[in-house]
């Protein structure tokens, strides 16, 4: 199974990459030319991402290296405690959104502690594969055409972290709890 | 939304360092962070400039338009408001694959660049349309077949099976972009009786 998966996630970049151009020569595109008139688009959307990355960047460091973060944390764990829901994965929980590096930081550590193959690792694992980090790909997506208002855009995002962390529970209380 | 979280962060993050006489971690952490969103920038130009000019050739030589016809229905439903020949779906298409098979960094892109087309639909520059709210919900639910990379820190720590939590994945992420659909829907049909659509 794991050589499968892995054969496949390796196998499928390379024949994306080999599949386009050689279509496209086929269909008698100049691919090299419309290659460089594509790309030359990604520079100033990269530099357009500059301010809208600091800005978050900025408020989400100064959350975590005040200790801000590590209070919320420890003001949720009673409420969290009162429906059983593991309380070493909370700070995964609640960094997930916020920054997809710390997390998976965090994930590293269960992993350190407790094995990937415990039942803390198999949660940490399904929270971490199963949500993405909504602030950064809403700053990345929104910062790259300039939306400035975001209208719900943000609620529908937490709320889909919200549920995806809670089904992973669940189902991994189902098969390994 | 995203302003109140802003001040949030950065409020209590202040309040917190004057509680404890550390004033001087807020200084520090801005700075690192604001050289964070810099790197990550950096870090973004050489994966957007090559995958920007690979779905250009993606796009001139039709491929684009062909992805885009075949999966037709299921993106109408999503985004009825697209016409249904308009480049954006196309991008839309690349975006969601890229994203089911776990490529992340292939998937940005072509959001954006769905992202792009959509803007050009938008009536109001600065505000986010109702399909481009649905195209950030299906993304920040991180739908993903294969979790690539928790596979890989997985087989970092000598799992005995490293690929054994795919099973529980599928169905949380299912669980997350489902309710990120039904979320999206139910806010978008407030807003749109709100200002009469």
């Amino acid at each position: 199974m794991v050589e499968i998966v892995s054969f496949l996630s390796k196998l499928i970049l390379p024949a994306i990459l080999a599949f386009i151009p050689l279509y496209a020569t086929f269909r008698k595109v100049p691919v090299y030319e419309s290659f460089t008139e594509g790309a030359k688009e990604g520079f100033p959307t990269a530099i357009q991402l500059i301010p809208h990355l600091v800005g978050m960047m900025v408020a989400v460091s100064i959350f975590r290296e005040t200790g801000a973060l590590h209070f919320y944390l420890r003001l949720l764990s009673p409420l969290v405690d009162g429906i059983h829901f593991p309380r070493e994965v909370i700070p995964l929980a609640i960094l997930r959104p916020i920054s997809g590096a710390g997390s998976l930081a965090f994930v590293e550590s269960i992993f350190r502690t407790y094995g990937p193959d415990s039942f803390l690792g198999r949660l940490a694992s399904t929270m971490q594969g199963s949500t993405d980090t909504t602030l950064y790909v809403l700053t990345v997506y929104f910062g790259a055409v300039g939306i400035r208002r975001t209208m719900y855009a943000v609620k529908v995002g937490l709320w889909a972290d919200l549920v995806g962390m809670l089904a992973s529970w669940f189902i991994v209380v189902m098969l390994y709890g | 939304m995203v302003n109140y979280i802003w001040v949030f962060m950065i409020a209590s993050g202040v309040v917190a360092a004057v509680l404890q006489g550390r004033l001087d971690l807020v200084t520090s952490a801005a700075l690192k962070g604001a050289k964070e969103g810099v790197a990550v920038c950096i870090g973004l130009i050489s994966i957007l400039v090559f995958w920007m000019g690979m779905m250009r050739i993606a796009q001139d030589a039709g491929l684009l338009e062909k992805l885009a016809r075949l999966l037709r229905p299921l993106v109408r439903v999503l985004f009825p408001s697209v016409p249904p020949d308009h480049p954006a779906m196309g991008y839309i298409l690349s975006n969601m694959t890229a994203n089911l098979f776990g490529l992340g960094n292939a998937a940005t892109p072509m959001g954006i660049k769905a992202m792009e087309e959509l803007q050009k639909l938008n009536p109001d520059q600065k505000t986010a349309s109702p399909a481009m709210c649905t195209l950030l919900a299906l993304n920040t639910s991180g739908f993903t077949l294969i979790p690539a990379t928790i596979i890989g820190i997985r087989m970092k720590y000598g799992s005995v099976d490293p690929a054994e939590i795919i099973g529980t994945t599928l169905f949380a992420t299912g669980c997350a972009t489902l309710t990120a659909i039904l979320v999206d829907r139910l806010y978008r049909s407030r807003w749109e009786n709100r200002v009469g659509r």
